[in-house]
């Protein structure tokens, strides 16, 4: 088998979703006759028909809402942001109907939201934001925002089959920039659950999606300076995989959080004080942090690199780390 | 507005049925006035008084199967819809033996199994592109239902509201939407919502059919709603009704509305949908005394009955506070297929990925309605609407259900 782009992998759990189940159908703007801005539904319309593949008017909250109201009898709609920053349209779909609905009046709400995340790509304040952490912080919610192929189509086909709103990052970055052979066979890739991308004993680098591949990088001039970096992938931000996070620092005692996400109410804050919480006793240096700038993402490819994490800047933190 | 209609309109049953829950929908908010005044009641209570003909003529409209997403004045519809007093009651007193076991208060509530009721929430608009995805999986599944939902005339106000409605009129979804035009908004008049004489007006810009209706004439609704569910059932898209009202108390109880001119008031009482109600029967004959006295009789048992449960409920254990925010393991709600899946599935689904598009959008060819237009070829509605056709000249619609039957 050839190997599989991530983008690929995405339209791949699509169609392997939407072939086993016809509840399965999709919503967003120019994904039907038009395939998507980036093509990650190209080819489904022709396959599943105009009932499955739904092009919408531009409504970011009549397609979320649509999509919950297709749940409530039983559908398992998956709904596109055309890039994910207008998913702030939605806002209050999503944060008030769909994430309390089994909380207040035990209605469960099986929907994918999914859509282009991240920079790196000089698509400006519009087209590259990670606004994840909006919704790490509503509770009734499940985000993952997978780092390789193999992970985006196992993670979006349980995504399709959970009980619960899913929100799925894809990393645009990411689309066609890597590229694996996948399984032939149906698998899924359990939502909830971190992975040790590489072990080490020296530190852990805890990340997530294009960061995890800057991470390795980083990892592995670290490891020709003679510092072994374990790089941990979150893979899933809610709910968090604490124990992973928590052992990874007990075998290196040291912990250094990535993120392409801006700085102040980033991941890393919440990973800093759970591990404080719990593994206080095995740390031997201060907990660092790598971001993005808290600023709006820039446009001219200068200011963006200045805004974005990179390897070099990773290993720079680990290197001072690795000293304590 | 329209007269009277002709007494034929109504069985005498259903006369009946309906002094039944006009009744017990002023009844039971005059016993939750009460609740409220011995301080029974946890938080705001929000009262329907002066809106009961809009909310039963409306619910009433419906068949058994179809879904109501109603706001949290729309008691009557509940009522009508299959819940009791108690689920209110309880709702308004935060035991655990309420629909939502404490979890949420009011008429925040429903159930997707039996009552195909979906829970509002207090952001207004956001329950029309909810109601929309309702209708159109139903007709997805291949069900002939019709959901309905109500809206304020403030709610219009909102970008889901408008979202909602133009995504319902593209898809020609069988939607019903009541907009209940209560003068009010909290504090602020209609006509600094939007300087529109009519609401059912913001119909034309979705290209969707309208009814403005006296909301205070029970029949009248009904006709109108009967009308409009039929329409959407047979596949002509969503139908908005604006039912002009008037809200007789403040926006909850905490709100002595004295920014009401006390006249307006005077004004509406005048026009009480129940008074004018109890008049058409009797002025047609419909009931008599007798009939009328065990109405009351049934409904003050029900009431006492309800309120002693509601009162003998407990609160819910803390911890109860933790549990729920995610399904796991919970009921599993599925889909209820009334057509055969196949025609969904490659290689039946499978369909030329084009456009038709027609006149190229010149000027010359006119402004006509989206809704009076052929749907191209290509749209998302096309096969849906092909195929409810398709399956009527096979099968007759079904008649709706008896309300007696609930």
């Amino acid at each position: 088998m050839p190997p599989v782009t991530y983008l690929d992998a995405i339209r791949q759990a699509l169609v392997e979703e939407m072939d086993r189940d016809p509840a399965v159908l999709l919503m967003g703007e120019d994904i039907g006759v038009y395939g998507g801005a980036f093509k990650a539904t190209a080819g489904l319309l022709e396959r599943f028909g105009w009932e499955r593949v739904i092009d919408t008017p531009i409504s970011e909250t009549a397609i979320v809402g649509a999509a919950v109201g297709m749940s409530y009898l039983g559908l398992r709609p998956v709904a596109e942001m055309q890039f994910i920053d207008f998913i702030a349209c939605t806002f209050n779909q999503i944060t008030n109907f769909v994430a309390k609905s089994h909380y207040r009046w035990g209605a469960p709400v099986p929907i994918v939201i999914r859509g282009p995340a991240g920079g790196g790509v000089h698509g400006s304040a519009f087209h590259s934001a990670n606004p994840e952490m909006y919704f790490v912080h509503t509770p009734g919610l499940k985000v993952v925002y997978p780092a390789t192929a193999y992970d985006a189509k196992g993670l979006l086909k349980s995504a399709i089959r959970d009980n619960n709103p899913v929100l799925f990052f894809e990393h645009k970055f990411l689309y066609r920039r890597i590229k694996e052979e996948l399984p032939e066979k149906d698998y899924t890739v359990p939502i909830g659950q971190a992975i040790v991308r590489r072990p080490g004993r020296d530190l852990s680098i805890v990340t997530y999606a294009a960061m995890v591949h800057a991470s390795l990088e980083a990892a592995e001039q670290l490891a020709r300076e003679g510092i072994e970096a374990e790089v941990v992938d979150l893979r899933t931000l809610l709910p968090l995989d604490r124990e992973t996070i928590i052992e990874s620092v007990r075998r290196t005692s040291k912990l250094l959080v990535v993120h392409e996400d801006t700085r102040t109410g980033g991941i890393a804050g919440e990973i800093a004080a759970l591990v404080t919480e719990s593994a206080f006793e095995d740390l031997d240096g201060p907990i660092r942090r790598v971001t993005s700038l808290d600023t709006p993402v820039p446009f001219s490819p200068p200011l963006e690199e200045h805004f974005l994490p990179n390897a070099a800047r990773i290993a720079e933190a680990a290197r001072d780390l690795a000293r304590y | 507005m329209k007269s009277d209609p002709a007494p034929q309109e109504l069985t005498h049953e259903e006369a009946l049925e309906l002094y039944y829950y006009m009744r017990l929908n002023r009844s039971l908010d005059e016993l939750l006035v009460r609740l409220f005044r011995q301080n029974k009641i946890v938080g705001g209570l929000y009262g329907s008084l002066g809106q009961e003909a809009t909310s039963v003529g409306t619910a009433y409209a419906l068949a058994e199967g179809d879904w109501i997403a109603p706001l949290i004045r729309n008691v009557g519809s509940l009522l009508v819809h299959g819940y009791k007093p108690r689920d209110i009651m309880t709702q308004y007193m935060a035991r655990v033996t309420s629909p939502t076991q404490g979890k949420d208060g009011t008429c925040h509530f429903g159930d997707l199994k039996t009552h195909h009721v979906v829970s509002p929430i207090s952001m207004l608009g956001d329950l029309i592109p909810v109601m929309t995805g309702v209708a159109m999986a139903g007709r997805y599944l291949g069900q002939k239902i019709v959901a309905m939902t109500w809206i304020g005339d403030g709610g219009t106000s909102t970008g889901a509201f408008h979202e909602g409605m133009n995504f319902a009129a593209v898809q020609r979804a069988p939607l019903v939407v009541v907009l209940e035009n209560n003068q009010w908004a909290y504090s602020t008049p209609v006509n600094r919502q939007a300087p529109l004489r009519d609401f059912a007006d913001r119909a034309r810009a979705y290209g969707i059919t309208s009814y403005t209706v006296d909301g205070n004439d029970l029949v009248a609704v009904l006709r109108i709603a009967r009308e409009a569910v039929d329409s959407a059932r047979q596949g002509h898209g969503p139908v908005l009704i604006e039912a002009k009202n008037m809200r007789m108390l403040g926006h909850a109880q905490h709100d002595p509305a004295e920014y009401v001119p006390r006249e307006m008031f005077e004004y509406w009482k005048a026009r009480d949908p129940l008074s004018r109600y109890e008049n058409y029967l009797n002025q047609h004959k419909l009931w008599d005394e007798k009939e009328k006295a065990a109405i009351h009789a049934r409904i003050e048992r029900e009431l006492a009955a309800d309120l002693e449960f509601a009162e003998n409920s407990p609160f819910p254990p803390p911890e109860l506070a933790e549990e729920g925010v995610y399904c796991n393991g919970c009921h599993i709600i599925e889909a209820q297929w009334r057509r055969p899946k196949d025609e969904l599935m490659p290689p039946k689904s499978s369909v030329k990925p084009e456009w038709t598009i027609e006149n190229f959008g010149a000027m010359e060819t006119g402004a006509a309605p989206a809704a009076d237009r052929t749907q191209p070829q290509g749209s998302a509605v096309e096969s849906a609407i092909v195929h409810a056709t398709h399956t009527d000249r096979k099968r007759k619609i079904t008649a709706p259900a008896s309300r007696r039957a609930r």
